[in-house]
Parts: C-alpha cells; sequence; structure tokens
C-alpha cells in the first residue's frame, strides 16, 4: 500500500478559524489515519473505539491503536499525560497502526505536544484542538496555549481551534464528559459515516447505562456532526466493500478470552497485571455463563501453581500474564514440565527488563518463553500475531497441551492487547472442545509416564481413574513415577520430555512465504509485527525489490522447511520489537553484538549469518520503519 | 445362584478398604521421626471412612513431610516448595468430587508458602490440612525455621537463633474467614488420630498444627512434655475432643473449651508450655470458596456454543443482507 493520503495542502489557513463550509466536496482517500487524544479519563479512547466500530460497520478496514499513559490518573494537561487512541481506516484490510497520523483532535494543546514530540504527526498534519483554554480564568495556561498554538503552526501543522466545552456545555452539565461523543459525531463527519450507524454504535458502547445516558450521547453525538457539517472545510470519504460474511470486532485480549472459552478450558488462575488483566476482566464477566471460572490468585505464583493443580486433576486450566508475571511463574512451570501436566500460559509482554514500560509493547520475553526456569524444561512456544490469532491460538495451545501433555506459552503483547481489528466470525465447533473428562478404569500394571519410545508421549492418569494412583513429584522419576536418581533413568525421562517437542515438530507444516519464494532478501518475524512488516514488504516490492516475508508462528519447536527457505534467499534478517546491539556503537562488534532472540534463535539452528531491524521504543513498528531497514539492508554491499 | 444378601456382603467386603489398599511403600523417614505417627493416623483415617483411594489426593511442597503423598496409595502431588496450598486449590477447584489433603512442614507453609497460607484460610476451600511441625529444616540439614525456638543453635545460627517463633495457630487464628483450628502431638496416637479425624470431617479449611519430633536435628526438643503429662493441656467438650478414659487418667491437665469461642482460643493459641492439644476454633457455618463459585458444574458442549455465540454477538458486524434478515 502506498503512503497514507496528505491532505489538501492548498486549502491550509494556518492557525486561526476554519472558513465556513458551503458545499464542501468530499475527499476520496484510500486510508487515513486519525487520533484522539486527551488527559487521561475524557473518553478519547472509548471515542475512538467507536469511531472504529462505526467505520468497520460501514465495511472499512480498521486497526485501533491505544495510547496509554503508565499511571491511573496522570497530572492533567500534561505532556507525559497523553492518553487516546490511534485510528487507521482504510478501503481495505488494514493489519497494523501504520506510519504517522494525518489528522489529530487534541482536548488540550500539551497533550499534543507530547505526539508531536514523540514523531508520531505527519509533516503539515491537521490538528483540530479544543479553545476552551484560551479562555481560562488562569493566565498561565492562555499563555501557554498561545506558545503552543504558535508553536504548531510554525511546524508547520494546521491548526484548528474548535470550541468543544463551549458547544457541550449546552447539551451536558459537565461538559468534561461530553466532550468525547461530540468529537465522535464531528469526525463522524469528516469521514462522511453515517450518523445512523454512529447512533448505534453509542447505544451500543452505552448498552450498559440506563437510556437517559444513551440519549445524551446521542445529542452530543448529532450535535458534533452538525457542527463538523456546518463549520469545518474538509471532508474525506474512504471506500467501502460491503461485507460479505459476518465480522467481529475486539481488541487481541477479548480474543484470547474468547479463544479461552472456545477451547474448553475450564479455569483460568490470574493475577493483575498490565496490559494482560483485561483478557482476564472479560473472561470474568463471559466465562461463569459457560461454567468456566476465573480465580483471581494472591499472586502469580499461586496463580500458575492453581492452574497446575487444577490441570492435573484433568481440567485443563490456562493462566495469564506478562512479563514479570511469567518471571515469578518459571519455577511453577518447571513442575508442570517435569509432571508432565497440561498447562496453558499466556504472556501478554510488554517492555521490560523489571517493571519496564509496563503499558507499552516489547517483545523481549522470547528466551525467557523458551529456557527461562532452571534445568532443561522443554515447553511449546507459539506467537500470536494478530486479532484472529488471539482467538484461534488459545484453541490450539489447549490442543497441544493436553496432546502431549505440555506447558504451552502464547505470547502476545501490549500492542495486540488493545489493538482492535475485525475478523471473520468463527463458526462454533465441537472440535474446539476439550474431550470429556476420563475416569475410566486404568488395567493393572498401567504405568502413569509410560512414555512412548518414538513419541516420548505418555497417557497421563488423571484421579478419580481407579487403579491409576500414582503421586507425581517434581523429582525425577521413572515410569511408575517412583522418585529415581539413577542415571540411566534421569535421561530416559529427559529424553522423552524432550522427544514431545520433535514429535509435536513433525506435525507440523512449513511457514508460507508472502512474496516470491525466491529473492534477494527475506525478511523474518514473529508476533504483533505481522502485519507491519507485510506491508513494508508490499511497498517495497511495488518499488522493484526482491524481498519476501515470513513469520513464524510456532517458535519451540521451529516448523520444519525454515532452512530451505532461507536459502533461496540471498540475505535474511528479522524484524523485532526488542533490544539488539547496533553496530554504530563504538564497541559492539561482531563478537560481542548482542541480538534479540529471534535473531539468536534462527543463527544458532540454520547458521545463516541473521541481522536485525531491532527496536525497543514501546511502540509497534512502523511499516515506514521496516521499509526503510529492508532498503538498507540490500544496499549494503553494493 | 448366590442369593442378594450374600452378594450384597460380597460387594460390601469389595469395596470396603483395608489398610494396605493406604500404603504406598515404606517410608523413609529416620527412625522416631513424628511423620510416622502422622502417616498412621492419615492411612488409618483413609480406612475408616472407607475412602475410594481413586478419589483422594495428598498435596505437598518441599521437606521432609512433604515426601507423605509417596507413602500413601492414593493420588498424591509432590509439588514445589511453598506452593502446596495453591496446587490444592486448583485440584479441589477443579474438582470438588476429590477428597483433597494437604501435607506441608513449618518451612514449607511459614516460611517460603506463608503468602499461600494466609489467602488458604481466607478461601477457606474444603481441605484437611496438615502442618507437620517439627521446629526445624531437615531435608537440607538443620536450619532454623520460622517456628525454631529462639537461642536454637542450628547451621544457619550457629550462635544461636535469636528470633521469637512464629505461632502457627495464632496467625491461623488471626486471619479473617479461619473456619478450623486443632493442634495435636504425634506422640498421642490416640488424640492425633481423634483431632485429624475431626479435621477431616469439618467442612473448609481444616487446619492442624501437629507438633513432631526430629529425632535428628532437635532430639530434645519436645523431652520435658513427653516426660511430664501434666504439661500437656487437653481441650475438652461435647463438640470438640472427647479423651478415653484411659487417656484421662495419664493427662489430668485438662480443660474444656468451646470451639465456638474465638476469644478464647485465640488465648489458649498463645499459649506455649503447657501446650494445648484438641479442637481450638471450628465454625461450621463459614462459607468454602469453592461452594461460592460453584465449582465443578459440569459443562455442555451445546452450552459452550450458546455461551460464545452470545458473546459474538456482542462484536458481531453483519453483512448488510443478514442484518436486515435479523431485524425482521
Amino acid at each position: 500500500m502506498s503512503d497514507t493520503a496528505q491532505l489538501d495542502r492548498k486549502k491550509q489557513a494556518k492557525g486561526g478559524k476554519a472558513p465556513p463550509a458551503g458545499a464542501k466536496p468530499a475527499v476520496t482517500l484510500p486510508e487515513h489515519i486519525v487520533e484522539v487524544i486527551s488527559d487521561s479519563g475524557e473518553g478519547a479512547q472509548r471515542c475512538g473505539q467507536a469511531l472504529a466500530g462505526i467505520a468497520a460497520r460501514s465495511g472499512n478496514g480498521i486497526w485501533t491503536v491505544e495510547i496509554i499513559p503508565a499511571e491511573i490518573q496522570p497530572p492533567a494537561r500534561s505532556v507525559a499525560g497523553a492518553s487516546g487512541i490511534r485510528i487507521r481506516i482504510g478501503a481495505k484490510e488494514v493489519t497494523n497502526g501504520g506510519d504517522e497520523t494525518d489528522l489529530v483532535v487534541a482536548f488540550n494543546e500539551q497533550v499534543i505536544l507530547g505526539r508531536v514530540r514523540a514523531g508520531e504527526l505527519k509533516p503539515g498534519a491537521t490538528i483540530l484542538l479544543e479553545n476552551a483554554w484560551r479562555d481560562s480564568r488562569d493566565a498561565s495556561i492562555v499563555k501557554s496555549f498561545n506558545e503552543a498554538v504558535a508553536a504548531l503552526a510554525k511546524g508547520g501543522f494546521r491548526v484548528i481551534e474548535i470550541p468543544l466545552e463551549r458547544e457541550c456545555r449546552s447539551l451536558m452539565s459537565d461538559a468534561r464528559r461530553g466532550k468525547n461523543m461530540f468529537v465522535l459525531g464531528m469526525l463522524c463527519s469528516i469521514y462522511s459515516l453515517d450518523l445512523q450507524l454512529a447512533r448505534d454504535q453509542v447505544a451500543l458502547t452505552f448498552g450498559k447505562k440506563d437510556r437517559a445516558i444513551i440519549d445524551t450521547n446521542i445529542k452530543l453525538l448529532e450535535a458534533g456532526f452538525a457542527w463538523g457539517e456546518a463549520n469545518l472545510d474538509f471532508k474525506y470519504v474512504i471506500p467501502a466493500e460491503k461485507r460479505k460474511v459476518a465480522q467481529v470486532v475486539t481488541n487481541g485480549n477479548v480474543a484470547i478470552a474468547l479463544g479461552v472459552v472456545a477451547s474448553g478450558m475450564d479455569i483460568c488462575a490470574m493475577y493483575p497485571i498490565t496490559p494482560a488483566t483485561s483478557a482476564s476482566h472479560y473472561l470474568s464477566d463471559c466465562f461463569e455463563k459457560v461454567g468456566g471460572l476465573v480465580h483471581q490468585a494472591e499472586d502469580e505464583i499461586a496463580a500458575c501453581a492453581f492452574a497446575i493443580g487444577a490441570s492435573y486433576a484433568g481440567r485443563c486450566a490456562v493462566t495469564i500474564t506478562s512479563g514479570p508475571g511469567y518471571s515469578l511463574k518459571q519455577e511453577g512451570l518447571g513442575l508442570a514440565v517435569m509432571a508432565e501436566i497440561p498447562l496453558v500460559v499466556v504472556n501478554v509482554q510488554r517492555g521490560g527488563p523489571s517493571t519496564g514500560l509496563p503499558t507499552k509493547v516489547e517483545q523481549s520475553d522470547l528466551l525467557a518463553a523458551m529456557y527461562g526456569g532452571h534445568g532443561d524444561a522443554p515447553k511449546v512456544v507459539m506467537a500470536v500475531s494478530g486479532i484472529e490469532d488471539c482467538f484461534y491460538s488459545m484453541i490450539t495451545a489447549r490442543k497441544i497441551a493436553e496432546t502431549f501433555n505440555m506447558v504451552v506459552v502464547v505470547l502476545s503483547d501490549a500492542s495486540l492487547s488493545t489493538a482492535q481489528a475485525p475478523f471473520p466470525r468463527p463458526a462454533f465447533s465441537e472440535d474446539w472442545l476439550a474431550p470429556p473428562l476420563d475416569q475410566s478404569p486404568l488395567p493393572e500394571g498401567a504405568k502413569p509416564y509410560d512414555w512412548d519410545a518414538v513419541t516420548g508421549i505418555a497417557r497421563r492418569f488423571v484421579p478419580g481413574q481407579p487403579g491409576g494412583m500414582h503421586t507425581v513429584t517434581g523429582l525425577a522419576h521413572d515410569r511408575w513415577s517412583k522418585v529415581a536418581y539413577d542415571p540411566a533413568t534421569n535421561e530416559e525421562g529427559m529424553r522423552a520430555r524432550s522427544l514431545k517437542l520433535a514429535a509435536l515438530q513433525k506435525s507440523l507444516k512449513a511457514p508460507s512465504v508472502f512474496g516470491d519464494p525466491e529473492g534477494d532478501l527475506l525478511v523474518v518475524g514473529w508476533g504483533s509485527s505481522k502485519g507491519a512488516i507485510e506491508e513494508a514488504v508490499e511497498r517495497v516490492r511495488a518499488e522493484g525489490l526482491k524481498v519476501s516475508s515470513m513469520h513464524l508462528r510456532f517458535i519451540q519447536p521451529l516448523p520444519p522447511g525454515i532452512g530451505e527457505i532461507m536459502k533461496r534467499f540471498r540475505k535474511v534478517m528479522t524484524v523485532e520489537n526488542a533490544w539488539g546491539d547496533q553496530l554504530q556503537d563504538q564497541l559492539i562488534d561482531s563478537d560481542n553484538r548482542r541480538y534479540p532472540g529471534l535473531t539468536m534463535i534462527l543463527r544458532s539452528r540454520y547458521l545463516v549469518d541473521i541481522d536485525c531491524l531491532s527496536e525497543a521504543r514501546g511502540q509497534p513498528i512502523k511499516p515506514s520503519n521496516v521499509a526503510k531497514a529492508i532498503r538498507a539492508k540490500l544496499q549494503e554491499g553494493k | 445362584m448366590v442369593n442378594p444378601l450374600t452378594q450384597c456382603i460380597i460387594k460390601l467386603h469389595e469395596e470396603q478398604h483395608d489398610l494396605e489398599d493406604y500404603q504406598g511403600g515404606v517410608p523413609r523417614w529416620c527412625n522416631g521421626c513424628g511423620d510416622n505417627a502422622i502417616l498412621a493416623a492419615v492411612q488409618k483415617l483413609c480406612r475408616d471412612e472407607n475412602l475410594a483411594p481413586e478419589k483422594t489426593v495428598f498435596v505437598s511442597g518441599i521437606g521432609c513431610s512433604s515426601r507423605f503423598p509417596h507413602y500413601m496409595k492414593t493420588y498424591g502431588f509432590h509439588g514445589i516448595h511453598g506452593r502446596a496450598f495453591p496446587i490444592a486449590e486448583g485440584v479441589k477447584f477443579a474438582r470438588p468430587d476429590l477428597h483433597v489433603f494437604v501435607n506441608t512442614g513449618d518451612g514449607d507453609c511459614c516460611s517460603i508458602g506463608a503468602a499461600h497460607w494466609i489467602h488458604a484460610i481466607r478461601y477457606n476451600m474444603n481441605v484437611t490440612v496438615i502442618l507437620h511441625d517439627n521446629h526445624v529444616y531437615g531435608l537440607t540439614k538443620k536450619q532454623a525455621s520460622p517456628t525454631s525456638p529462639a537461642g536454637f543453635k542450628s547451621n544457619t545460627t550457629p550462635r544461636g537463633s535469636l528470633l521469637l517463633p512464629l505461632n502457627p495457630l495464632t496467625v491461623t487464628l488471626g486471619v479473617q474467614n479461619v473456619s478450623f483450628v486443632a493442634q495435636a502431638v504425634d506422640w498421642i496416637p490416640e488424640l492425633l488420630y481423634d483431632i485429624v479425624s475431626k479435621a477431616f470431617h469439618h467442612r473448609g479449611f481444616s487446619f492442624i498444627r501437629i507438633m513432631q519430633r526430629c529425632p535428628e536435628f532437635l532430639p530434645k526438643m519436645f523431652e520435658p512434655w513427653l516426660h511430664d503429662p501434666g504439661k500437656t493441656l487437653l481441650l475438652t467438650h461435647p463438640d470438640g475432643l472427647q479423651p478415653s478414659a484411659d487417656l484421662g487418667r495419664i493427662y489430668k491437665n485438662q480443660l474444656e473449651h468451646d470451639p465456638l469461642d474465638m476469644n478464647r482460643a485465640r488465648e489458649i493459641a498463645s499459649v506455649e508450655d503447657p501446650i494445648p492439644v484438641g479442637i481450638l476454633y471450628q465454625n461450621p457455618d463459614v462459607p468454602c470458596y469453592e461452594d461460592l463459585r460453584g465449582a465443578g458444574k459440569p459443562r455442555t458442549a451445546d452450552g459452550i456454543r450458546k455461551g460464545l455465540d452470545a458473546e459474538f454477538d456482542k462484536f458481531t458486524i453483519w453483512p448488510d443482507d443478514e442484518s436486515q434478515q435479523r431485524a425482521a
């Protein structure tokens, strides 16, 4: 896809009020990126989610990126406190948050300065700025407002002041709380979205509240729409395709929670941690209706142990966490590996180490997921690459966990946790569910760890099965689950646990290649960067470059065929949202350069000199950055 | 043709378990270790209650006492250090139909697993908890534990431990939602059995602290109490222990204590000499977490399908023709 459309610069009036609109023709755009930015608690995210919902209902592709400060109530009107949402609307499917923003609605001038300094605005972008601050009784606010408007105009942005609070005051006593729906109406006008669809969306958004609240918000929406029609001199239309199949629009964490329900798992044990908790919030609301239960444990360790206990007793359980919580669970995961108890673990990664960047994205937990615990503890590690994948991966993870009696770690991340995009509504299948609890008697002499010589898999005995009584243990044990320290038995168990990964690997398909099967450069990625990588590959292919990409869903075990795919390309590079040393640094050379996880894994397994675009900015990787890195890589050595 | 009565008797015999059905091999504890007495009492309980071995699970952490499940012929889960409680909670939550026991030591429960212990009391799940309290780390060879007496010389406290011991009874009684607290000693088997039995029959988190001898690392710890029956305070009550006449003649130091009396229970719990033995507190009306949560309800594929579809409906964008059909 080409770069996002620019605003019509000819119509720009620097600063001041927009000229009143006459009959304004709507400019047709292939896509647009809009942000709504406010102080925390002003409802910008709700506004943006609703806008995304309306656009999706209209048939547009959408992708949302939430902009979340780490504090619940950061200081008002502060650069660091910017809270809001980006919505990328496209004529076709949208798979990532894109590059820079075309249009911003800002509730005060400080929060927009934050976005400008972060380099998130396109040069010449339009800024619709609340101007109530101009009339503030606090002279310092008036001063900073004027200075900011001047600086923004000087920076080449088109600033249009909008009287949000004044317009809302006539409709709502606390105007601050109504601005977001007014803005929603205005944005619907700007993007030529259907007002009735918008009304329906508002009713849905406030569905749990009483009718009066819905009515007030619909009035605000209509007022915003009318204001936009009457006062703005620009209008866009992003063509939409009629939907042929039913779609669901959720964020990644909700998709994970729905996947848990669909997988037939019964129990989720968790402890609150950003950015994973919203999955458990959603699950807490809906799981009990289908007989599932969410247990909020006293800590991460207990959540893991509780899930292990439940799984041991025959009800496959999941524990959902993020990086620091994952670290705490490591000892428990080792126990599940040793005792061969199926378990699904979701790690919605955030920036690290330590408390790191709790609300921001990073892909730094891969090696911790694969090798984090002590001893040799083979686990399955999967990574989700999109919203739909969040849903189906939970079903796959449960199946693998119970088929192989293994721990399956599913890695998601902060950007997917809140990103919304539509995907085809899944049609329920009973195959998704776990088989019923096995309580059948076991034959005399049956062994609880009767490891298969080829696959390492043993049939697990569940409490309640007559004749299967044994004590599982984290100690080294033999086929009867008796504690055994002798060398042969120890290696027998280790071999079996390791072989299970190979058995799974044999059942995996080779990953597909996006683009031609051969060329000058193969870009390999994992996790949430898929959309951005493929968009970048499309862009450079349009420029004539021979570039393809491959995205890995299974990282432990790696699927077959990767080595052969790599051989068909002159160069291979990875894209990882994680720290990697840069060769420009004086001390860094090929002897000491630290690579991010996937790069290291691929280099060691396939003995290919793989370079990496590594970023640890706490932001989703932009397609333009990937495209730039691709071009640079192909220029190398020329 | 066997007549129905004989059939009935045969069936009864088949279903009636004897001690051997619960004995899972020879314990590898030291000679004179109090754990042996606890194991005997628990195996007798299983036999007397005729617990189906396949429906019974012993969950433990790490330590000498946590080897306990290996010596039972039931299902067992020998877990990791300090985490017996959350593992057992998961088992019980998933399967309320199982009889769940927890074996934990003073290091396992009161030190590394202390957070889980506090919350386990609060959850009040229907599990029987046996705290094997020998006042010392045994498996790692003689380090001071949270319940070691002040002045105890161990490998980590060569000049004597400085801190006063933690009292597991007062701690447990201090947690909101506590429903059963008892104390036993390994050297009075009759009372040990009675207390384990009372705990098993209590619906809720039944916490028994058992004073347990460690002949290897703290051999003299309980000698004064072994030599002088007057240093044991028997707690009796129609709703609690009713020691036999024989036992009563030896242990004359008795106190009638109503297990519903929390204030008195806390007073008694803080007494270290004489050692109180019996039911300190029992409240049968504290709800169990698994009941409050409705754990263990059967699920059906159809129920999941309906639930899932209802959730999808909240997020679905229907194609135009379909949404018109739905509106109609």
